[in-house]
């Protein structure tokens, strides 16, 4: 952990000294030692292990900027080789590129530093407790178990560091087919009772599976959607929905809730809340993020998310690293968790949404698919599993006049994305109690 | 063990501004051991002499640990016996041009974008990447470099009620150099989106209804991306993904006898197309590459996969395991899966349709885990009627359950409507990869499509 942390900062202060008159140098370390474990029927499909370290560079002159990303190995010398060859390519870069009018950085020094603590059990022994945990069930899915770390410094003398150390499960448990019930355990420390509390779940949610699956025609339905399914949408909707760049462009699909033609409902209010989320608490330009930016508050559009170019192009404040949220918090309503089959009455319940898409930006609409666990109930009470259905509906209808009730309960779930490198985004969501959401096929 | 250089450049101009140039390179070793009844891999940027035994020591650790636990056995697996070698086809190599070249054709292109007061976004981006990969097993040594070029045109109107976005070139990408850019005519192809991306805006709605749909190759490579080549993944169909990508309709009983689509339907798995971006020699489990028919006049004969799945399976495939970098392993996934020309002029499917839509460029897609129910929407429609094309409409959408749609092709344009085209990032994986695909097809027609519009 030291290690890669102080090679960082070695690394950056070597290439610091040989800076140029008036350059700027900026630099990010992204790197994790991670395992990830694919099964497949209960047993080990693929196992292995991922160390990397990418150093990005952003050199500076006069408002010209041009950045790299790189791998190193750990062997210093090598290392400030490979480093000093891209600097002297970013200079060629720079001496032919225009000003960059939008150039912003931070130039407030603040250090931070966050150190992963945690200590757990090494991956295959807790492998060999999810195959023995299991035995019987049609498990397939990924567990990714590791060290995530995030570094900032820049020649102004900024440092700021970030490691967490954590585990993702993500499994389904299959009957036959496309019929599955989906689960995740993810945290700090593995727990072997949170983990077969899990297990139980899916054995009662099976039984409800293991019925004849009816095939509902479309139309419009009452439905329970599950955090999860929730999280289908609100990635969905966090593509181009809070971004300031989007929209002062026009591009997104919020438009209509941006000028008052729309309304949400009151209980719809959602934040980026870094202060809670995973996420590290500097952009990487060195701009220090906010704890909590509103996004939605009581149904009302609120605060964009500002990252740097967008903050000098429209003379804004920076809040935020990327445009999209990496830290969405949906606030809680009033639903119990024992009254939602009761409020629900007869419709659908969904636990998971997938592969959904806008099929008509302008109207906020939204098309996807149900997926794994869902279930046909009637008069509060499971009746069958149904088959995949697509919906195709708009966020202003689902989280507007339809929606009906936000419950109580709320799951934290953290991003299991691990293209090019594990995710460290999270997002803690409600279920949803709405009312005619439309199935089309 | 593989060993992969990789260098990605983008440049890129929003709104007649440069951006910052963004240069990516990664190095690393991918080391897969296998002892007795386990497997394991280690993946590591650190690829010194010290940095790659501690990989093969830990990939060692994982093969061990793994033994009583494996899904598959190593010894039930071949290996491929044949070294070789394969270079992408390029005449202008990217970093011959130097960058003020091709900052003044962006700035060229970038004035042809910017053409009226309701355009409020456009862009121009040029992403090219180099890649060399060193293979080696005990047994073989491959080598193979690829150059990849993608040039990427946007423009953006709203008129206060609405917007609307025409883009072209993301899927153009292919194995080549500078030239590429030059002979995509991108200064005429901006002024075309720029002005289409306007008319959008006066456009009627999509008209709804059961129609004959003429879809254009930009279309196409969705269609086949999403219903044909998917299904077609091995490591699907015996539920590697099932967790993550999903399953998939088709079942092994099938190759060989089920009726895909109607006899027009031919899709190859291409991987000597000249230029097309999944081109290669040698697939990342090693073994050779070949043109085959994955379905002959409409039936179903071979599976994506490679020869770990096709031992699984006890079934013959095409050699498609490949990873997308080094720290990734292989699995099963399209390269170049094209739909083979047929002999109808594009004149004559317009003639032949009565009442029509025909949709061009994908803006939205979406299938369900068995990759059966789908529904996708393009940029740009225009109405078909009375064998005619007429005028442009907005908001095109259509969906249908793939089984039928493909049994419901009636026209296969010939090879003058035929493009050669790419998906730039396929998302697939646990852990997860994003890699380039090939697909090349003609413009077709689908009879009886549920084709609808944007939505109140």
């Amino acid at each position: 952990m030291k290690q890669i942390k102080q090679s960082f900062f070695d690394l950056f202060q070597q290439l610091s000294d040989g800076l140029l008159d008036d350059e700027i140098l900026l630099a990010n370390a992204l790197a994790e030692d991670s395992d990830f474990v694919q099964m497949n029927y209960g047993k080990i499909r693929n196992a292995g292990s991922v160390h990397q370290i990418q150093i990005s560079l952003r050199l500076i002159l006069e408002n010209r900027q041009a950045s790299a990303q790189f791998n190193i190995g750990g062997n210093e010398k090598d290392d400030l080789n490979r480093a000093n060859h891209v600097i002297e390519s970013l200079r060629n870069q720079i001496r032919v590129s225009p000003k960059d009018p939008f150039l912003l950085i931070n130039t407030e020094i603040h250090n931070s530093e966050l150190i992963a603590t945690d200590s757990f059990s090494e991956t295959h022994l807790i492998i060999e407790e999810i195959i023995s945990s299991s035995k019987g069930l049609d498990l397939v899915g990924l567990f990714s178990n590791g060290i995530i770390y995030r570094g900032f410094a820049n020649s102004l003398g900024q440092r700021n560091w970030h490691s967490r150390s954590s585990f993702n499960f993500d499994w389904s448990c299959y009957i036959h087919t496309d019929k599955a019930v989906k689960s995740r355990y993810s945290d700090f420390n593995w727990n072997s009772e949170r983990f077969l509390a899990k297990i139980e779940t899916i054995h009662k949610q099976l039984e409800f599976l293991s019925k004849t699956a009816l095939t509902i025609n479309p139309d419009n339905y009452r439905v329970y959607l599950a955090p999860a399914a929730v999280s289908e949408l609100m990635m969905t909707l966090a593509w181009q929905g809070f971004g300031a760049k989007n929209h002062k462009t026009q591009q997104t699909p919020l438009q209509k809730l941006a000028s008052g033609q729309v309304n949400l409902h009151s209980g719809v209010s959602l934040f980026e809340n870094n202060a809670d989320g995973l996420i590290p608490g500097f952009t990487h330009n060195g701009f220090k993020k906010p704890p909590l930016v509103t996004l939605i508050d009581k149904g009302q559009l609120c605060d964009m998310l500002i990252n740097s170019r967008s903050a000098s192009e429209y003379n804004l404040s920076v809040n935020a690293d990327i445009e999209i949220p990496e830290s969405l918090d949906f606030l809680a309503g009033d639903l119990a968790r024992s009254d939602v089959f009761r409020k629900l009455d007869t419709g659908l319940y969904i636990n998971n949404l997938w592969y959904s898409n806008f099929s008509d930006m302008n109207q906020c609409a939204i098309t996807g698919m149900t997926r794994f666990a869902c279930f046909l109930v009637e008069n509060g009470q499971i009746k069958a599993p149904i088959n995949p259905l697509r919906f195709d509906d708009s966020l202003f209808n689902i989280l507007g006049n339809n929606l009906e009730a936000i419950s109580i309960d709320r799951e934290w779930i953290l991003d299991t994305d691990t293209y090019e490198r594990r995710s460290l985004a999270s997002m803690r969501l409600p279920g949803l109690l709405i009312d005619n959401l439309k199935f089309t096929l | 063990m593989r060993l992969v250089n990789q260098r990605r450049q983008t440049i890129s101009m929003r709104q007649s501004i440069f951006e910052p140039i963004a240069n990516f390179y990664s190095q690393g070793a991918y080391i897969s051991v296998s002892d007795g009844n386990g497997t394991g891999y280690a993946a590591t940027s650190d690829t010194s002499r010290s940095g790659l035994k501690k990989a093969i020591q830990r990939a060692q650790n994982w093969a061990n640990d793994n033994s009583r636990f494996q899904l598959i056995s190593p010894t039930t697996l071949p290996r491929p016996k044949l070294s070789g070698q394969y270079h992408s086809p390029i005449a202008q190599p990217w970093d011959s041009i130097d960058l003020e070249t091709k900052l003044e054709e962006m700035r060229k292109i970038d004035q042809r974008l910017n053409i009226h007061d309701v355009i409020v976004d456009w862009w121009v981006v040029f992403y090219s990447c180099q890649s060399e990969i060193i293979f080696v097993t005990p047994d073989i040594e491959l080598q193979q470099s690829f150059s990849y070029l993608t040039p990427y045109l946007g423009a953006v109107a709203n008129n206060g009620r609405e917007t609307q976005k025409r883009t072209f070139g993301i899927e153009t990408g292919s194995q080549s150099g500078y030239e590429s850019i030059l002979n995509a005519d991108l200064g005429y192809r901006a002024k075309i989106i720029a002005e289409q991306s306007l008319a959008l805006l006066e456009a009627p709605n999509c008209p709804g209804g059961n129609k004959d749909l003429l879809l254009m190759p930009s279309q196409m490579i969705l269609q086949i991306h999403e219903s044909i080549g998917h299904p077609l993944e091995l490591d699907r169909i015996l539920g590697d993904e099932r967790n993550y990508a999903g399953t998939s309709f088709v079942t092994l009983d099938m190759f060989g006898k089920y009726k895909y689509g109607s006899n027009l339907l031919n899709i190859s798995f291409n991987p000597n197309q000249p230029q097309q971006i999944a081109s290669y020699q040698y697939d990342d489990e090693g073994s050779p590459a070949k043109r085959e028919f994955l379905i002959k006049d409409g039936i179903l004969l071979r599976p994506l996969g490679g020869i770990t799945s096709q031992s699984r399976a006890g079934l013959s495939g095409v050699a498609t395991s490949r990873s997308c970098d080094w720290n990734r392993p292989p699995i099963d996934r399209m390269a170049n899966i094209n739909l083979e020309p047929g002999e109808t002029s594009f004149n004559d499917m317009v003639a032949s349709i009565e009442n029509g839509i025909l949709m061009d460029t994908n803006r939205s897609w979406s299938i369900d885990d068995s990759r059966n129910k789908f529904q996708f929407g393009c940029e740009l429609g225009r109405i078909i009627k009375d064998g005619e094309l007429r005028g442009i409409i907005k908001n095109p959408n259509y969906r249908g359950i793939s089984s039928d749609f493909w049994r419901n092709l009636k026209s296969v344009g010939d090879p003058a409507s035929f493009a050669v085209l790419s998906v730039p990032t396929c998302g697939k994986g646990e852990p997860n990869q994003a890699i380039r695909v090939g697909h090349a097809s003609p413009a077709c027609v689908f009879a009886d499509t549920d084709i609808f519009g944007g939505g109140e």
